[in-house]
């Protein structure tokens, strides 16, 4: 058990190829084929861009340097984009721990044996495969417009975002419920099976022994859903709430011009880097773990 | 509750099969507080699966098991309950890697006897300087060797204070070199007076250990008796031809 960190397969891992080959590589005729390409690949692309009968008018309607600063700050009559992008970041930092908590309830209960529990666990099934399929345009719509339509005291009288939030908590918490559930059961049966032989109950084992194990696991994906979380705020908007899309579309329809759109767009993509990056980190920490923990 | 020289685990009549496979077909055992029974036998003969039916992690579909007087078996008893009376420990270890070697050994005094943390790790503490394991506390589990890993399992087991312990091939998994020092807190819970029902593929360590060894095969005890005739003198053809391939695969 203790080599089979050394077979011959492994070698093939990329970052066990040996720093001295790729490096020796890298140093001579490796880096100017590989910088030569480069400029050619993006040159072919700066051309065929150019050279586009309409490039002036894309240019002047997206990147002109006027209306892209304007659209960022606002003006008197119209929304800024960075202003209203604080709500983006807002609805999704609610929504993000809303998911969170809702999404584990439903992955728990799924887990529950027993005939006395078939219902929750119905319930917990049924919710997932209801909202994974419904797209979330359509959830938004029901939600923002369907439930103040009840009229009901509490519920009814609340504000578009809130019920851009219920709707994003429902549809995210189906997914990352799927993802909590194959963490827990990536969890080896021979965990519980120790925990229960130690007179645990089955809550205290899946509290102390399992979920800490699945939670661990699951934490890439996690944060993949999340990325796209991030994004999807923007569908909120359809409610009626100006968030950074919404404040963009206003700026095109009232100045004729697109560059709004790019700087929302630059906006989303600057807050999604660092957690795709922080993502890449968590996998690659993890990886490293495991290798020191076979080797062990 | 139980008087003294009243067995402390009887099995009568233990039938368990998985789907269409009847793996134990009729167990009658009987073991007096303080004794050590070596289960022996092939792979398959049920041992691993009679252990379990004993901790309850397999249900039996038939007979009855009582340990320490109370019958384990009888519809209502609290699982949970009776499995802390019990010590089990696993050919895999089982220990849980993302705690440290004091929170495995801590966790199920806690949270089941609803020991406060104080009077756990004192516990713990203790048990883990008695086993040469004290320095090795805030290691986690992938951080120590096969052997260190089961005897951290033994001590995460003997820090409910069981009445009987139930050792499932705890060193099959282990490197030649590491199987002594788990075999000697073996021995060392055997001269305690610990309960203990055993199986083992080391048949070396079963014949001194044990007061008294049985011969599992196909579901069914074939044989058994003090240690000294069962493996000189075995009357069962089967346990003869199971002990004469041991002892052709040097392992006696």
């Amino acid at each position: 058990m203790t080599t089979r960190g050394t077979g011959p397969g492994d070698r093939l891992d990329p970052e066990e190829a040996g720093p001295g080959r790729g490096s020796k590589m890298l140093g001579g005729r490796a880096v100017l084929v590989s910088s030569a390409s480069t400029v050619l690949f993006f040159a072919i692309i700066a051309i065929i861009v150019a050279l586009a009968p309409g490039s002036g008018i894309v240019a002047e309607r997206f990147f002109d340097p006027f209306h892209l600063k304007q659209s960022f700050l606002g003006t008197p009559s119209t929304p800024s984009v960075a202003g209203a992008f604080l709500l983006n970041v807002e609805i999704f930092a609610i929504s993000e721990v809303l998911i969170l908590i809702l999404a584990l309830v439903i992955a728990v209960v799924r887990q529950i044996p027993g005939p006395v529990f078939f219902p929750f666990r119905m319930v917990a099934i049924a919710y997932t495969d209801l909202f994974r399929g419904i797209p979330l345009i359509l959830v938004l719509y029901m939600i923002g417009f369907g439930v103040p339509g009840l009229g009901l005291a509490g519920l009814s009288y609340l504000s578009d975002v809130t019920y851009g939030i219920i709707a994003l908590v429902l549809v995210y918490s189906a997914y990352v419920a799927e993802v909590y559930r194959a963490g827990i059961e990536s969890v080896h049966e021979s965990q519980n099976a120790a925990a229960r032989s130690l007179g645990l109950t089955r809550w205290q084992s899946m509290r102390f022994v399992i979920l800490p194990q699945a939670v661990r696991r699951v934490v890439p994906p996690l944060l993949n859903d999340f990325i796209g979380l991030q994004k999807d705020t923007a569908l909120v908007s359809v409610l009626g709430s100006i968030e950074a899309a919404r404040a963009a579309q206003i700026y095109s329809a009232s100045e004729f011009n697109y560059a709004s759109y790019v700087v929302a767009a630059l906006l989303f993509v600057l807050i999604t880097i660092p957690l795709a990056r922080f993502t890449d980190r968590l996998i690659a920490r993890d990886k490293r773990r495991r290798q020191a923990g076979a080797l062990a | 509750m139980n008087s003294p020289g009243s067995p402390a685990l009887i099995l009568e009549g233990v039938h368990k099969s998985f789907g269409q496979n009847e793996v134990l077909k009729g167990i009658d055992l009987t073991v007096a507080p303080h004794e050590v029974v070596c289960l022996i036998g092939a792979s398959g003969s049920g041992k691993s699966t009679l252990l379990k039916c004993v901790n309850l992690i397999e249900p039996i579909d038939a007979g009855r098991i009582v340990v320490e007087g109370e019958e384990i078996t009888a519809p209502g008893v609290d699982v949970n309950r009776v499995r802390r009376r019990i010590g089990i420990v696993f050919q895999a270890f089982n220990l849980f890697p993302h705690m440290t070697v004091l929170q495995n050994i801590t966790l199920a005094p806690r949270q089941a006897l609803k020991m406060d943390p104080q009077g756990s790790r004192k516990r713990a503490l203790g048990l883990l300087g008695r086993f040469g394991l004290l320095d090795k506390k805030d290691e986690y589990p992938d951080r120590l060797s096969g052997g260190q890993q089961q005897r951290a399992a033994i001590v995460r087991a003997l820090a409910m204070r069981p009445g009987v312990m139930l050792l499932d091939e705890v060193t099959s998994a282990l490197d030649p070199e590491l199987v002594a020092e788990v075999l000697s807190v073996i021995r060392e819970l055997a001269d305690d007076g610990m309960t203990m029902l055993i199986a083992t593929h080391e048949m070396g360590f079963a014949r001194d250990i044990a007061n008294r060894v049985c011969f599992l095969d196909a579901g069914r005890i074939l044989e058994q008796g003090p240690p000294e005739r069962i493996f000189t003198s075995p009357e069962n053809p089967r346990t003869r031809r199971f002990l004469q391939r041991i002892i052709a695969a040097g392992r006696l």
